[in-house]
């Protein structure tokens, strides 16, 4: 029997967002929060990995207490427990704080329950799109990570083995790996499919089991949140809309003058 | 890591197949900008297999150092292998600031690195620059599907880390036969740790992709027709670039759809976007707007695309093509 973790995120979706003109900032009211797309792959994909080799779902997040919206609609892929990391001092994490806190979290779900076998997250969350947090776990629980993975091809689970193919810049990659490894999913890997009534009324009903810094999970509070991140933003600011340049008239200066300034660039930009 | 460290300013250099990846050259420009003003120097780390007849092209490009190490683990790129020998590299040598490519294989790389170093990491950075007072890395990216941007700080951490776009910084000089220091470092890597294995790869297919060209020579109505287009074809040709059009040509039949650039044509990013007879509207634009450099040439002063344009000519593109396309060839060595 498989035990599947996923890590997810909940985000603001990205395509709503709007910006106040006068302060630069981003309006957040009335701005829906959704399940970050990539980690919708990662649990469609949990969930055939489930109806084909039975098994066990845990799906985690780290979040404000409202995440806990997220995680029962995890329930809908047949998620089988739902963890919610909520807690003040988690606040402000950068990527290395939010390696810390969910590889901690996952290492006290293995050491009370059992190993997980496979680790699912999204390529990259679309609200920082960093693609940082799924290799960042990965070294903290010291198993191989395989990102980009758009399919499953092969899984043995008494060889301990799993065939993964994966998309880079050249191609496709086919790698073989042992178990445990944390795979971080593309789009491709699992599709979204529609959930049966019966799991639609249980996500209705279902709520996580939520842990903070409160002990419970050993965690050194100085790693978390704000404190435990070595990254500050130091300013935020609208991008500037791109400014006309330079103007020149051929027949003002000649054609000779204008090939020059074009020369110029080319040369500056590292074309000719 | 918070120990003081040397001021040097990192690279990593990845390579495939033992072909360099041009933003590695990108970096080592943008790092020797950063080097100068902490009064420090540049270096590349090149990781692989028999690999070292690299460093010469890596020295060309500015690095005065460069670190290899070189292992059959690291025949070819995978996570584990490649993380613990730069997380190695970096922790006996202790770079200030370590610059990585924000290619796929790079992002894998950067989060994994940053992790075992305990440090920040900016991913997708657009603009670097040293804060004068503090010396501290301004690390600039686009946030919110590019809605916002962020400047980003890693003051109490050493190195800072970034991952950069290819195509955001231009490429600098190559001057060969410059040399430098090589430093080989010795990292104990077996098959058991790094866990994964490639069995298989599927190369792509290569069709013609304007999306990736490096420069773009685009026409429009004031072409006037194929012949014209023939004109852009041979400049594009001498700059290793694609030919784009606007909606306009493309309708009139002088070059085909998979050239057109805009809202329902491709949209393009490249270095150089020579607008040629396009007056600019704006779902052209759209498909265009976020090219690095982009010059006009148009015979209406007033045309729209002059608005985005950094260099504008207000004049006909039959007088200034033929003398650029003699002048590139006379740079070239060609004429």
């Amino acid at each position: 029997m498989l035990n599947l973790l996923v890590s997810i995120k909940q985000v603001p979706d990205t395509t709503n967002i709007r910006i106040n003109p006068e302060t630069g900032t981003l309006i957040r009211e009335g701005v829906p929060a959704v399940i970050n797309p990539y980690d919708i792959s990662a649990l469609a994909l949990a969930c055939n990995l489930k109806k084909t080799y039975g098994g066990k779902i845990t799906v985690i997040t780290m979040g404000p207490p409202q995440a806990r919206l997220a995680l029962k609609e995890a329930i809908e892929y047949f998620a089988d427990r739902i963890i919610l990391l909520t807690d003040r001092r988690f606040a402000g994490a950068d990527t290395l704080a939010t390696s810390y806190t969910l590889a901690e979290a996952i290492k006290f779900l293995e050491k009370t329950d059992r190993p997980f076998d496979l680790y699912l997250f999204g390529k990259q969350a679309i609200d920082g799109d960093t693609a940082q947090v799924g290799p960042g776990v990965a070294a903290r629980l010291n198993v191989p990570v395989i990102t980009y993975t758009i399919k499953i091809e092969e899984l043995d689970l008494e060889k301990r083995k799993i065939v993964v193919q994966r998309k880079t810049e050249r191609g496709i990659e086919i790698l073989s790996a042992r178990l445990p490894v944390l795979l971080t999913c593309e789009k491709e890997a699992g599709h979204p499919v529609f959930s049966p009534l019966s799991a639609i009324l249980q996500a209705q009903k279902a709520e996580p089991e939520v842990f903070g810094a409160d002990g419970r999970i050993p965690y050194d509070l100085n790693r978390l949140g704000l404190k435990g991140s070595p990254t500050r933003v130091h300013r935020v600011y609208t991008p500037e809309i791109k400014k006309q340049g330079k103007m020149i008239n051929l027949d003002e200066v000649g054609v000779e003058a204008a090939v020059e300034e074009i020369i110029k660039l080319f040369k500056a930009k590292g074309v000719l | 890591m918070t120990a003081e460290t040397s001021k040097e300013v990192w690279v990593y250099i990845e390579q495939e197949e033992k072909a360099i990846h041009p933003v590695s050259f990108e970096l080592l420009g943008v790092a020797k900008r950063l080097a100068q003003d902490l009064e420090g120097i540049t270096a590349g780390v090149l990781l692989g297999h028999e690999v070292s007849d690299l460093t010469s092209e890596i020295f060309a490009y500015g690095a005065d150092k460069v670190y290899i190490v070189s292992h059959p683990a690291l025949a070819y790129y995978r996570h584990r292998a490649y993380a613990k020998a730069l997380y190695e590299v970096a922790k006996r040598y202790k770079p200030e600031i370590l610059l990585l490519p924000a290619t796929p294989l790079g992002r894998d790389l950067a989060g994994g690195v940053a992790t075992l170093l305990e440090t920040g990491l900016t991913a997708d950075v657009t603009e670097l620059s040293i804060d004068k007072a503090t010396k501290n890395l301004l690390m600039t990216r686009p946030a919110y599907g590019g809605n916002i941007m962020a400047t980003i700080i890693c003051p109490d951490h050493r190195p800072q880390m970034a991952s950069v776009r290819p195509r955001i910084f231009p490429m600098p000089e190559r001057k060969e036969g410059r040399t430098g220091e090589i430093i080989t470092v010795e990292v104990e890597l077996s098959e058991e740790e790094v866990g994964v294995e490639r069995i298989g790869f599927i190369p792509k297919e290569k069709t013609v992709k304007i999306e990736l060209a490096e420069v773009i020579v685009a026409g429009g109505k004031g072409i006037g027709g194929k012949e014209g287009f023939a004109k852009l074809f041979e400049l594009s040709k001498l700059l290793n670039g694609e030919v784009g059009a606007s909606r306009l040509a493309v309708e009139a039949g002088w070059i085909s759809y998979e050239h057109q650039v805009g809202q329902t044509g491709k949209t393009v990013r490249p270095k150089v976007y020579l607008a040629v007879g396009i007056s600019g509207a704006i779902q052209h634009r759209a498909g265009m707007q976020n090219s690095d450099c982009i010059i006009s040439i148009n015979i209406d002063p007033k045309a729209d695309i002059f608005k985005i344009s950094d260099l504008g000519i207000v004049g006909d593109w039959k007088k200034i093509i033929p003398a650029l396309i003699e002048r590139i060839k006379k740079e070239k060595g060609l004429g």
